[in-house]
């Protein structure tokens, strides 16, 4: 057995799994300290379910933690941005586009230092450790715990940030942390910079977070190993989250997606997660997020790491609806429906009240919603039906017939067959699919570079890529036999002749829980 | 009428250059910030009409040429994009007093903005094309027999070149093959021509025009009112067709990436064809608009512009078309941007679907 929990803000849920059946499902209130949180959450399900601690193979945690600490800009640590690329780059250094008060936060220092390498691999300039050395230095002078540091094309040569690693390491010691661009992101300098400049940041908070779920889940008799999920649906070794904490960043909807899923038994369809202020539609192919291919700001700050391209729209349980137009949301009364919705005595027409009155749903008082139209009521659920199914539309990547499922609290409010569409599949334990989403032990590799490809090597090099990508979630922890790639991308490259051509690989694979 | 560009104005810049680059012309955001940045470290840029240009002014261009793929990783510096042009002047034996654009579109709008403000010079409110086209002849001062060269192009290396070409078309190939061994990404500075010349050859308040557009976009967003109505009343132009984009094909020949975009609406189908520009549209097999008047794609809400490269699969997207300077359907001027030359075997069409033939440039000058 193992178990998935998904720490989000409001709701901490837990599922207890055998392979990929639920046992069990329980949702429980986010406490402050998250800890307490998870730890009711187990004991909770050990209520539900008895199992030993020693039955328990593997605990996958999915949270939110993360992203948090760093809206709030709560907790970071002093960091330096240190990038490898003179005399290129000069003009936009590391941070250029950064908001000031979150530069404040972390106690920015940046720096620039020969080094990178053309879009072919050749050498921009070689580095220059007494340039890093005296770098090393003021970082040290300026109170600096943690290090990222970018090279110039690094996606396609990544010898030179291990090295200007290892000198960094020499000069500050053990002590200071290093996070490495090539690690976390993709080709697109500042955006892959950025993404590892808050990786950084946070490195000291992972510290301490891994460290709490580890006492948390060991408090419960349970020495299995603990994972957290990543933005890409794969799921992380305690000393990767450590080192990459930036990669759990979008895991949360991720892990709706993923657990709709299993629990619909469908590897490709379109999922719709309807919560209490935003119906989130994202695309699964292959039983994994679609990621997005365009930059993404977090905090205010470009990037572009792996997240899963999720459309949401401002309707949920709590929107609130225009009894002139019918339009639903994107105003929401949150966190107090329980005081504002009619069905709870409150003065506010919200979606829960439309599904409650067309019999959708049975929650609070229904006489309440009695006096409403119900051509009115149709109106506000056709206006809501068209909306998403519009958004699942705008997501598909092909004309070809998809199937849809819907999870979630609020997805009450969709109708069973959508135009276009067709049938709207309801999966068992729809409440917990995010619980159930993070559980799914999986692990991957990806290969993101551009290559001059020599004519008639087209095919070779695709092969050659391939394998790479699978070595890498191999040593990622994936099963060998199991891995396989999901996701193949070639875009070629315009203005530069021989074809060069940019490849994006993922491999993934079971995880190897012997291991 | 002079005026100053401030830091506040380069986003609206940069957004109507996207839409002027229709579709080509690279990262918008990365050009903007450097922009941004030298303005920010040197100060605001003078931006002087062509009618106030001095006649013995020495005007140069100051360009990015190679990958814009490459220029999101290898980020320019101040140094590289001033290197070319001091060259230029050392060449010359005089000083470079005035910059231009040598198109408006993408980055190449952005770049002389932030070589005018490290260099302290002004700007033209001019560009050599009205437009962005994709190699290094396709502009109006060749038909004027402007000579790109003597051209000087560095790398941020610091590796600095002199070309002497018998003609635009050579500068284009011999620079091409440097600007790879450089890195795939340089800066150029070329087509060194006076006021009274500029005044001929270049394509008046253009800057202005970008600066407009790229306002007019924010503002109809703000204002909830539809951003492509504005845009074809300031430029002229055309709505051609909004609906969904449901096929996107590409496929790299020569090094340039050509494709093709099948959007739909109803039971209308509606294609673009493409080579980092949009070059042409058709609407059911019937040929609608061609290069060289202008085609841009606009996303269906926002109203931002869409580059090649963005277009996928089940964007809601509006495509426009709208009038290229006169001059660019000279019987010399289609030769070298019509769609023939594009490979395209069609006649070239205008923006409004006509087809009329242009009157050669020598009789036309009279327009400029």
């Amino acid at each position: 057995m193992h178990i998935g929990i998904d720490v989000g803000g409001t709701n901490t849920d837990a599922a207890l799994m055998e392979g990929a059946r639920t046992l069990v499902g329980i949702k429980h209130s986010t406490t402050e300290d998250v800890t307490s949180g998870i730890v009711q959450a187990i004991s909770g399900l050990r209520a539900e379910h008895h199992f030993e601690g020693a039955e328990i193979t593997a605990v996958m945690i999915g949270t939110t933690h993360f992203i948090n600490a760093l809206v709030q800009a709560k907790r970071l640590a002093p960091t330096a941005a240190l990038r490898l690329g003179l005399p290129a780059t000069k003009a936009l250094p590391p941070l250029v586009d950064w908001p000031e008060e979150l530069k404040g936060a972390i106690q920015a220092r940046s720096y620039l230092a020969h080094g990178g390498y053309e879009f072919d691999g050749r050498p921009i300039s070689p580095i220059d450790p007494e340039e890093l050395r005296a770098h090393a230095e003021d970082m040290r002078a300026n109170g600096i715990r943690s290090v990222a540091i970018s090279s110039v094309f690094s996606p396609v040569n990544h010898d030179l940030e291990v090295e200007a690693a290892r000198i960094i390491g020499e000069v500050l010691g053990d002590d200071v942390a290093i996070s490495l661009s090539h690690e976390v992101g993709r080709i697109g300098l500042l955006e892959r910079e950025n993404a590892t400049v808050i990786n950084a940041a946070l490195r000291e908070l992972a510290a301490e977070i891994v460290d709490g779920l580890t006492a948390a889940v060991r408090a419960e008799g349970i020495d299995a190993p603990i994972f957290l999920s990543q933005n890409d649906g794969t799921l992380m070794d305690e000393s990767f989250v450590r080192r990459y904490p930036v990669a759990t960043f979008a895991s949360g909807p991720t892990n709706s997606m993923r657990g709709a899923a299993l629990t619909s038994g469908l590897s490709t369809c379109a999922v719709i997660d309807v919560g209490g202020t935003t119906a989130d539609v994202g695309l699964l192919i292959n039983g994994f997020p679609r990621e997005t291919a365009n930059e993404v700001k977090v905090a205010g700050v470009r990037t572009n790491f792996r997240m899963p391209d999720v459309l949401s729209l401002g309707i949920g349980g709590g929107s609130i609806v225009n009894e002139a137009t019918a339009e639903v949301g994107p105003e929401s009364v949150g966190y107090r429906i329980t005081t504002d919705a009619l069905v709870f005595g409150g003065d506010t027409l919200t979606a829960t009240d439309i599904a409650v009155a067309a019999g959708r749903a049975n929650i609070g008082d229904v006489s309440k919603v009695a006096h409403l139209d119900p051509a009115f009521v149709q109106r506000v659920l056709d206006r809501i039906a068209e909306r998403i199914s519009d958004a699942v539309d705008r997501m598909r990547t092909s004309p070809d017939p998809i199937q849809v499922v819907a999870v979630g609290g609020g997805s009450v409010l969709l109708p069973d067959t959508l135009p276009l569409f067709g049938t709207v599949l309801k999966p068992e334990n729809y409440a917990v699919a995010n619980a159930i989403g993070a559980s799914i032990a999986q692990v991957g590799g990806e290969i993101d570079k551009v290559y001059s490809i020599d004519p008639g090597q087209r095919e070779q090099t695709i092969i050659d890529v391939r394998a790479e990508a699978v070595e890498k979630a191999v040593a990622a922890g994936a099963k060998p036999s199991t891995v396989s790639i999901i996701d193949f991308d070639e875009v070629p490259i315009p203005y530069l002749p021989g074809n060069a051509t940019r490849i994006r690989v993922k491999a993934v694979g079971d995880l190897d829980m012997e291991g | 009428m002079s005026w100053t560009i401030k830091l506040e104005d380069i986003d609206d810049l940069a957004r109507g250059s996207a839409l002027l680059g229709t579709g080509g012309g690279g990262d918008p955001y990365i050009g903007g910030l450097l922009a941004k940045e030298a303005l920010r470290r040197h100060g605001d840029v003078t931006v002087v009409s062509l009618d106030e240009v001095p006649d013995d002014a020495v005007i140069a261009c100051i360009s990015m040429l190679g990958a814009p793929t490459v220029m999101v990783e290898k980020l320019p510096s101040l140094d590289e994009i001033m290197s070319p042009v001091q060259e230029l002047s050392e060449h010359y034996g005089r000083p470079i007093t005035h910059l231009m654009c040598i198109e408006v579109g993408g980055v190449n709008s952005t770049i002389p903005i932030a070589a005018a403000a490290a260099m302290n010079l002004p700007l033209l409110d001019a560009d050599g094309m009205g437009r962005a086209f994709p190699e290094l002849q396709m502009v109006l001062p060749t038909l004027y027999g402007v000579s790109a060269s003597p051209l000087a192009y560095a790398d941020e290396k610091g590796n600095i070149g002199v070309l002497r070409t018998i003609n635009n078309a050579w500068g284009e190939r011999i620079i091409r093959v440097a600007a790879v061994e450089m890195g795939c990404s340089i800066m150029l500075s070329a087509f060194q021509m006076n006021g009274v010349m500029a005044r001929k050859a270049l394509v008046p308040d253009s800057l202005t025009l970008c600066a407009a557009l790229g306002r007019s976009i924010v503002e109809a967003r703000v204002a909830k009112t539809d951003p492509v109505d504005g845009l074809v009343e300031t430029l002229g132009g055309r709505s051609l067709f909004g609906g969904k984009v449901v096929d996107v094909e590409r496929a790299t020949t020569a090094g340039f990436a050509r494709g093709r975009a099948t959007i739909i609406e109803g039971d209308s189908t509606f294609t673009l064809s493409f080579q980092n520009e949009h070059l042409m549209a058709e609407l059911n097999g019937v040929v609608l608009t061609t290069t060289p008047d202008l085609i841009m794609v606009l996303d269906f809400e926002s109203g931002e512009p869409i580059t090649t490269e963005g277009l996928r699969y089940g964007q809601r997207v509006r495509v426009i078309s709208a009038p290229a300077d006169e001059r660019w359907h000279s019987p010399a001027a289609i030769e070298m941007v019509g769609p023939r030359y594009f490979g395209y075997d069609t006649e070239p069409t205008r923006f409004d679907g006509s087809v009329r033939a242009g009157v050669p440039i020598a009789d036309s000058d009279g327009i400029a």
